[in-house]
């Protein structure tokens, strides 16, 4: 076969959020359900996937040489008040359910620290919030989905019957099962669009772990940010619920459930390489600590201030420069709590600049095979891909993790081992035997899925 | 697939017994390799070669017949090698040093050189090429010489089938651009190997494991061309704008 060697009209080079390893591919825009499935019909031998808004941080919405479907524009949505059920279209993002249910008096059952993803990755990736450990994931909360398998046809699959093993090999299947086109899933009643919110500065890494614990049967919603360029893991504690509209000021609850975040500024693509360094990552996590206040209660919110603050600023991965960077995120259950420790000393030994470094509980596993969250302790950090050391130090850490009976979140994951992979996900062969059910041919597929043997 | 720390996963070495090449993959870091091709004339070389990165724990090497001089076979034989999985790294590392005095006498030896050194590197990286293209990314990585920089009386007939190789790595990493392909071209001095064993050390001389050191940093770098040494590249511009007349009168 010849082909051209330059680059030709269609194709872009795609990356995750973190901004590492670009892949060619023909990117193919789908406005319905017969387009996809055109498209699967008509997949390359590179053979084809799904990609939202890329807020993937590592391969999993990239493939080289394939067709990469953008289904942005099957993004309608339908909201039932009665059932509590809202039906989506794959390519709606977050941020638009939430402009069309919010002043309903309705909100998203889990939302995760950006608006900027679509249904369709988040079930894909089934999404967790700071509400798992009361929630779950965004899986355990859809009704029905619609999907587009292997060989082109349409199926309904749900939790429930039949299809279930099908339904939970597509929740948090990565896409590799095939392309999701619409999803229906329960929403939460809400009297106002705030937050009432506790704020608790902790001194240490212990006093941070403790407070989680004590508060969570207390909170919805609970995250905690880390100081990690301070030995002692200080950090700051934030909790909340949807506020009431009995919370609200007189003036607040004019606009109750008023829903209409913008976007502050945008990052310009000239970052130069080594603008985080350890100077600046350090006068931030101190402005950080310091700008929280020690003890405070019943604050209100925004959703967009309490979720989503770095929605805030559009494109803030630029910020890392031209390398990018990656986010290592990882489980572990409560008996290896101290590997919270263990993985921040770590990556301070290498002085790896991180300013978002966030703690969280999570509650039980559902029943989704390469579904990522279990109950126990999960640490998201940001590190620049340049960093020395950082590839030794990170293995490191995988083995303890493992050992520990962790792993790593696979929406994150850019650079863990197909052996770990397939150590930590014990249950990677029944998920591939109902993969193979619904893609026999193999055709959805990732850099991602190449990378990791899946 | 590279990993976001630019780790590769599988390796295709086109002339699997060359010492630099074969310093550069043991460069590289090891964890994430789970497949290295060293493709060679079947020899013993060939086998001590994949023995030898084994014993290293260097995972998955096999050795491969390939030819350099055997163009019509390239396509196949890159095919067969791309269909068993993606390759990310290709070193392009063939090459024959000749004998200048014997070649000027017998111009069929000089065609042996340039089939080897420039035709059949033309042929096979154009197949890789195509290859890496489909896929979507990969980088090949080009072993040009400092002697194609400039030719000289010792060994022009070397030199300029380097020099065709150079010029050919550069042209088609400007094709490939923007395709997440890529082509790096690397330039080393005198390197210590059987190839250069007993002839007297140039100035800047280095060992392949020096030049792996170099290739893998500017991989990782995601640079276009590389001396090795680095400091290569100013001594080359000075003899490069070297007049004539001079520099025929440089020893050798």
């Amino acid at each position: 076969m010849t082909q051209e060697l330059s680059r030709q009209e269609g194709e872009e080079l795609l990356t995750g959020w973190g901004r590492t390893v670009p892949s060619l591919a023909q990117v193919v825009k789908c406005s319905s359900t017969e387009e996809v499935q055109a498209a699967v019909l008509g997949a390359g031998p590179r053979g084809v996937l799904v990609r939202g808004l890329g807020r993937s941080y590592g391969d999993a919405a990239q493939s080289g040489g394939a067709k990469v479907l953008d289904l942005q524009a099957m993004n309608g949505i339908q909201y039932d008040s009665d059932a509590g059920l809202a039906t989506a279209g794959a390519g709606a993002s977050l941020d638009s359910i939430m402009r069309a249910l919010v002043p309903q008096g309705a909100f998203v059952p889990v939302t995760p620290g950006t608006r900027m993803i679509t249904i369709g990755g988040a079930i894909s990736t089934d999404v967790h919030g700071k509400n798992h450990h009361v929630d779950g994931t965004f899986g355990a909360h859809v009704r029905q989905l619609t999907l587009v398998d292997g060989n082109g046809e349409l199926r309904e699959l749900n939790p429930d019957d039949s299809t279930g093993s099908q339904f939970w090999t597509t929740v948090g299947g990565m896409g590799l099962t095939g392309a999701i086109t619409s999803a229906s899933f329960d929403v939460i009643p809400v009297e106002t669009s705030r937050i009432c919110v506790d704020t608790e500065r902790a001194k240490d890494l212990d006093e941070v772990m403790a407070h989680m614990v004590a508060g969570d049967s207390k909170y919805r919603y609970t995250v905690a940010w880390i100081d990690t360029v301070s030995a002692s893991g200080r950090g700051v504690i934030t909790s909340g619920d949807h506020a009431r509209l009995d919370q609200l000021s007189v003036k607040q609850r004019a606009t109750a459930l008023e829903f209409d975040p913008k976007a502050l500024a945008s990052v310009p693509n000239i970052v130069p390489p080594g603008l985080l360094n350890k100077l600046t990552v350090r006068a931030f996590n101190e402005a950080w600590y310091r700008k929280a206040p020690g003890h405070r209660t019943g604050e209100i919110q925004s959703i967009g201030a309490f979720f989503h603050p770095l929605d805030g600023v559009q494109n803030w991965n630029r910020v890392y420069g031209p390398g990018g960077f990656l986010q290592y995120q990882f489980v572990v259950p409560d008996s290896a709590s101290q590997l919270v420790r263990v993985a921040l000393d770590r990556l301070r030994s290498i002085s790896a600049p991180s300013f978002l470094t966030v703690l969280k509980r999570f509650g039980e596993a559902n029943p989704a095979p390469l579904s990522f969250p279990q109950a126990g302790w999960t640490l998201a950090a940001d590190v620049p891909a340049g960093v020395p050391g950082l590839g030794a130090v990170l293995d490191e850490l995988d083995e303890r993790v493992a050992d520990a009976g962790g792993r790593l979140y696979l929406a994150k994951d850019s650079r863990q081992s197909p052996q770990m992979f397939a150590r930590t996900y014990p249950r990677l062969g029944e998920w591939q035997k109902t993969r193979d059910e619904l893609d026999p041919r193999g055709i959805f597929t990732s850099d991602l899925a190449r990378r990791l043997s899946i | 697939m590279n990993d976001a720390l630019g780790e590769p996963q599988a390796i295709l070495v086109l002339g699997g017994t060359s010492e630099i090449a074969l310093a550069t993959v043991r460069a590289l870091p090891r964890q994430r390799l789970r497949r290295v091709v060293l493709a060679a004339r079947p020899s013993e070389g060939r086998d001590a070669a994949v023995a030898a990165l084994s014993a290293d724990g260097i995972a998955g090497a096999t050795g491969v017949d390939f030819q350099a001089q055997a163009t019509s076979e390239h396509g196949v034989f890159i095919d067969s090698i791309f269909d068993a999985g993606d390759i990310d790294v290709i070193l392009l590392a063939f090459g024959v040093l000749g004998d200048q005095l014997a070649e000027e006498a017998s111009p069929d030896l000089a065609v042996e050189v340039a089939t080897t050194n420039y035709t059949g590197a033309v042929s096979v990286g154009l197949h890789v090429a195509q290859r890496l293209r489909q896929q979507g990314h990969g980088t090949l990585v080009i072993f040009s010489s400092v002697a194609g920089d400039r030719a000289r009386r010792s060994n022009y007939i070397y030199g300029s089938t380097k020099a065709g190789l150079d010029a050919f790595g550069q042209g088609l990493g400007d094709a490939l651009h923007g395709t997440g392909a890529r082509v790096l071209v690397v330039r080393p001095g005198f390197v210590r190997t059987k190839m250069t064993e007993g002839m007297s050390e140039a100035p800047l001389s280095v060992d392949p494991a020096a030049v792996g050191e170099i290739v893998v940093k500017a991989l990782r770098k995601g640079r276009e061309t590389v001396y090795a040494p680095g400091p290569l590249r100013l001594v080359m511009a000075g003899l490069k704008t070297l007049p004539r007349p001079i520099f025929r009168k440089l020893p050798r």
